[in-house]
């Protein structure tokens, strides 16, 4: 477990790339790598501290993830909401109220387009162009390269600080099933339209949100649907007394109740409205509640009721037409989507820069800021109980904030920079989960935000 | 400390939705100028607005809106209105708020990062806005204390040359029940977004006290821009064009700064 924030390792100016006579030079100007939920944040409050900002963004239109038209985007047909409104929507500019809890994608792809015209963000955003590279130059600069989606002449430009905001959830992660297998075998960033599973035997693999969705899809569309799960989870309803059920578990944090009473009242809970899953034959969790990222789906248990899906454990092999399972068993699906989800991707960086380990996991302060470069910052790299937007608003509000902290008041910034280096990782991040690449950027909202809070408060301009 | 990040009353009892009476104008307005939104005061609506004011931002190229409060609604909605009418605009915008709808404002730019605000007479600091009334209307406002109807009186409202036919047409449409919370509120949160705030008033309302607008002008970082001889009611008012017209020109010089 690393501590250290922002330990300055002086990166060695390099007087062959310092001196080149083609690198535009930004000045004082941001980059901003997606434009996206978190990259339009990121634009937003970036500008609202006085910065100038050139966001780069590989697609012709916003939206990021969430915008269907993109290669990238993970979106289907059905896609709604997990997490309600009032939790989803950022803080300072509101969904709506008169849309539904849980709005579809569509809604949340015009409130995304809504936000950026609003603002105006667009006027700041390069469509079209790919971030080739990213390095530093030493004194905090960067030189970024640029070119045009899918080719094209590149082009360097200098800044004084990079935000990446280039999403975590397009790069699929395919497990290593061994064997061939004769079917359709695809991916959920594959799966766009309910037609794909109609009166097809159809066999789901992954237990994670999209993969509960998916199995619902499947359940009103396809023949018979298979849904394979390693382990047990917790499958919470979207309501609770008639309330969306995050806002009754935020009842409980604002009650500042104790994580060991959340835990059993949780269980209560689910066990008087889901009630016991392993009759179905699901497994039970092997973990506590709030120790793995919330399922809610309020429609699974009622098609495992009514028998229109099948759970199954784990796929071991494929054997040409069938899939054998960890029990012994063979099923012969025509379609099998794996819904193991994704890994985050950086391809324009050293992974050295944002401490990626070997694994694959990059490892920053309060999951945003690098720990050894104060101008390298990625913003919505986080997995919460809660949506993502507000999340990633106050993010980028540290990063900007803490930006401007650094030009204006560098004495101020090191003395941050000195207790935050001594901000406990388990009073944000949460340590107790099930341990998976899914859980590795897991937090709890309400500590998380307390801890960013924390970080502002610190950095507030003096009056 | 009170959190401005963890908002545990939005997450667990979100603001129920509700028709929301806007008048608006935009007709014939420049798209490139940022639109107005008028948050009235207590006992006032959108037609205080409609009068005078909106016409005279649209004819100057401001697509102009004015909002009616909720009947009954605490500041707590009121701020919610105020913040889902200016986030449903194309736009980001201006929000302009009177009397006690200036309290309003000065919440609303706590959730909402507004182009620039407008404090007109603002009803910023409770207690000093009660004594003052109680001085010039004790009788009007003293069943208001004790949760009556808070009744305004002409010399509050308006300056002696607004005819007194007139005077009473207003009257008669003010229906003033203030709240508690007028007085007992905390103090307005920080603007995000820094927005250019100006304070307008007159030295000769009877409502808001001159030290009062001060106060309120210094915590924004400026002085108050004063119309004397004119009443609380500035919109209203039979000078109503003069703080508009300064208004509409501070914000022109706002927004190409």
């Amino acid at each position: 477990m690393r501590l250290g924030f922002w330990q300055y390792r002086r990166v060695p100016d390099t007087p062959d790339i310092v001196d080149r006579k083609d690198v535009a030079d930004r000045h004082d100007a941001v980059c901003v790598i997606g434009a996206g939920a978190s990259g339009l944040a990121a634009i937003k409050n970036l500008r609202e501290h006085g910065f100038e900002v050139d966001c780069y963004e590989r697609e012709t239109s916003v939206g990021g993830a969430w915008n269907w038209r993109h290669d990238r985007s993970p979106v289907y047909a059905g896609t709604h909401l997990i997490s309600s409104r009032p939790l989803t929507e950022f803080p300072d500019f509101p969904m709506p109220d008169s849309w539904p809890d849980y709005p579809d994608h569509q809604r949340v792809l015009s409130y995304l387009e809504r936000y950026s015209r609003h603002f105006n963000l667009e006027s700041d955003v390069w469509f079209g162009t790919e971030v080739v590279s990213v390095v530093p130059v030493g004194d905090g600069r960067w030189d970024v390269t640029t070119q045009s989606t899918g080719g094209g002449s590149s082009r360097v430009q200098r800044y004084a600080g990079v935000v990446v905001a280039n999403g975590h959830n397009w790069a699929p992660l395919k497990p290593k099933i061994p064997g061939e297998f004769s079917g359709q075998l695809i991916h959920s960033a594959k799966f766009k339209d309910p037609a794909q599973l109609r009166k097809r035997k159809v066999l789901v693999i992954g237990g994670g949100n999209t993969g509960c969705d998916i199995a619902v899809e499947a359940a009103q569309q396809a023949s018979t649907v298979w849904h394979s799960t390693r382990r047990g989870y917790w499958y919470a309803p979207k309501y609770v007394l008639g309330h969306p059920a995050d806002q009754v578990n935020d009842r409980m944090l604002k009650l500042g109740l104790p994580l060991r009473l959340r835990q059993w009242i949780y269980r209560r809970t689910l066990a008087l409205t889901t009630g016991d899953l392993t009759r179905y034959g699901l497994p039970a969790p092997d973990h506590r509640p709030y120790e793995s990222h919330p399922i809610v789906n309020s429609q699974l248990p009622y098609y495992l009721g009514h028998g229109r899906i099948q759970p199954v454990p784990d796929v071991t092999e494929f054997d040409g037409a069938s899939a054998v399972l960890a029990d012994g068993r063979r099923i012969e699906p025509e379609l099998v989507i794996t819904a193991t989800g994704y890994r985050p991707r950086f391809e324009f960086l050293a992974p050295e820069l944002l401490d990626i380990g070997e694994n694959g996991r990059p490892d920053l302060h309060l999951h945003t800021f690098a720990r050894q470069h104060p101008t390298l910052a990625v913003v919505g790299l986080v997995q919460a109980d809660f949506g993502l937007f507000p999340l990633a608003h106050w993010q980028s509000v540290a990063v900007a904030r803490w930006m401007r902290l650094r030009v204006t008041d560098p004495e101020r910034a090191t003395a941050v920079q000195q207790k935050e280096s001594t901000r406990p990782i388990a009073s944000w991040s949460r340590r107790r989960v099930v341990p998976t690449s899914r859980h590795w950027f897991e937090v709890d909202h309400a500590d998380y935000l307390r801890a960013v809070e924390g970080l502002l408060r610190e950095m507030e301009p003096s009056k | 400390m009170k959190s401005d990040l963890l908002r545990f009353a939005d997450w667990t009892d979100p603001v129920p939705p509700a028709e929301r009476e806007v008048v608006s104008i935009t007709e014939e307005t420049d798209a490139a100028r940022p639109p107005l939104l008028f948050v009235p005061g207590l006992g006032h609506g959108a037609w205080a607005f409609a009068e005078h004011w909106l016409p005279a931002a649209a004819a100057r190229g401001f697509a102009a809106h004015a909002l009616t409060p909720r009947p009954g609604s605490d500041l707590r909605v009121q701020v919610h209105d105020v913040v889902q009418v200016a986030a449903s605009l194309p736009r980001q915008t201006v929000l302009i708020g009177h009397g006690a709808g200036a309290l309003v404002v000065a919440y609303a730019m706590g959730r909402y990062p507004a182009k620039a605000a407008v404090l007109a007479a603002p009803v910023m600091d409770g207690w000093p806005t009660l004594g003052a009334a109680l001085r010039a209307n004790p009788f009007g406002t003293l069943p208001a204390m004790v949760g009556g109807r808070l009744r305004l009186s002409r010399k509050q409202l308006f300056s002696p040359e607004l005819p007194e036919e007139r005077a009473r047409e207003l009257l008669g449409r003010i229906d003033a029940r203030p709240r508690r919370e007028l007085v007992t509120h905390d103090p307005a949160p920080r603007p995000v977004g820094g927005p250019p705030v100006l304070v307008v008033g007159s030295p000769d309302d009877r409502v808001v006290p001159r030290t009062s607008l001060d106060r309120t002008a210094t915590r924004y970082g400026g002085a108050p821009l004063l119309f004397p001889g004119m009443g609380h009611d500035l919109m209203l008012d039979v000078a109503w064009a003069e703080p508009i017209e300064a208004v509409l020109d501070w914000l022109g010089k706002e927004l190409k700064s």
